[in-house]
């Protein structure tokens, strides 16, 4: 269960960001979690509702978006259906991932004291 | 506070960060990344499940590199020292990270314990990472290859169920393929697993107990030495 390392990360990137702009309170975090990145929303949501009492964000709604995994041929570009083996048919080069590992911290709204 | 009607609204701020949430993590793993390059130590992240075999593979690696190539290890492990102790005992150095209750390394663990090891002095540095499928794979450690150790005994399925690790690994080791003859297990679907989950998919069937694949594994240990080095030869091993 690392999605608790994961929340302690984003928190502290959040309290950073939030003294730099000298902000009251968190109203807003929005992340990017890729559906190959290993985390688990259920579990990280869980985790966030852990670590946000007495903290910044304690009021902050977690918005997520789910970024679903596309693989594509670098040769032809074509997309790689799901399930599909990691090779291009036709070119058969490796494919490349072109979304889907994201764990990314995307915006933050806070209140400006 | 709203300055621009006065109507006691708390102002809001968007900022836009666009930021990965493992920055810090991976900002230490790139400075162990050009320790491990400047030094010219071959880091490896050996990952899989508890009783993988992983600790065994490197008994055996160390034993068939004897005198040739200095292999060190740190360990990580939840709750006991076991597995550094077992590779002490097979004359690596090695050394224990106790995670606690933490189901994975991270690159400022793997930095903290770099200060009690002389691995300056090593060839090969295999890192062994906390037993499980799931949450090393999502941490950098400052490794040059991801490794990922899959028993035999573990079931056809697992690429496809734990697609995260196996798209990190370079190479997957299929171990304890001599207990093949008693079980029902197909190579092929775990291979085809591979296929899916891996976009270069690299495996190699060993045996720590009969030896087999040991030859195999050693020369794509050598190849990605040379990447790492520029040299085949450890010099090292002959110095010390």
């Amino acid at each position: 269960m690392h999605e608790y390392s994961i929340v302690q990360a984003l928190m502290s990137q959040v309290e950073t960001e939030a003294r730099k702009h000298g902000a009251v309170s968190v109203d807003r975090i929005e992340l990017k979690i890729g559906e190959l990145s290993g985390i688990e929303v259920d579990l990280l949501r869980t985790a966030f509702e852990v670590f946000r009492d007495r903290s910044i964000c304690a009021r902050a709604e977690l918005e997520i978006e789910v970024v679903p995994a596309e693989w594509s041929c670098p040769t032809c570009r074509e997309l790689l259906e799901a399930g599909a083996r990691l090779q291009c048919p036709d070119c058969k080069q490796p494919a490349r991932l072109l979304s889907g590992d994201e764990i990314v911290l995307q915006r933050i709204e806070m209140e400006a004291a | 506070m709203c300055e621009t009607c006065g109507c006691g609204d708390p102002e809001l701020v968007p900022i836009e960060i666009q930021e990965s949430i493992l920055a810090g993590n991976d900002r230490v793993a790139a400075h162990n990344r050009e320790h491990f390059a400047g030094a010219g130590v071959l880091a490896i992240n050996l990952m899989g499940s508890p009783g993988s075999g992983k600790t065994a593979l490197l008994e055996a690696t160390a034993a068939a590199w004897s005198g040739k190539v200095r292999l060190g290890a740190i360990s990580g492990d939840l709750a006991t020292s076991r597995d550094a102790d077992r590779l002490k005992a097979a004359g690596i150095p090695s050394l224990s990270i106790t995670t606690g209750s933490s189901c994975h390394l991270d690159a400022e663990l793997v930095h903290k314990s770099l200060h009690d090891l002389d691995w300056r002095d090593l060839d090969l540095l295999v890192i062994e990472n906390v037993g499980n499928l799931v949450c090393p794979a999502v941490y950098d450690l400052g490794q040059a290859v991801n490794v990922v150790a899959l028993a035999v005994t573990e079931g056809e399925d697992k690429p496809l169920k734990y697609p995260v690790m196996f798209r990190k690994a370079d190479l997957v080791l299929l171990t304890k393929t001599d207990l093949l003859p008693h079980l029902e297990v197909d190579v092929s679907v775990i291979e085809d697993g591979l296929a899916r989950t891996m976009p270069t998919a690299a495996m190699i069937p060993v045996s720590a107990k009969t030896g087999e694949g040991m030859d195999d594994w050693l020369t794509w240990l050598e190849a990605q030495r040379k990447a790492v080095t520029g040299a085949g030869v450890s010099t090292k091993a002959a110095a010390g």
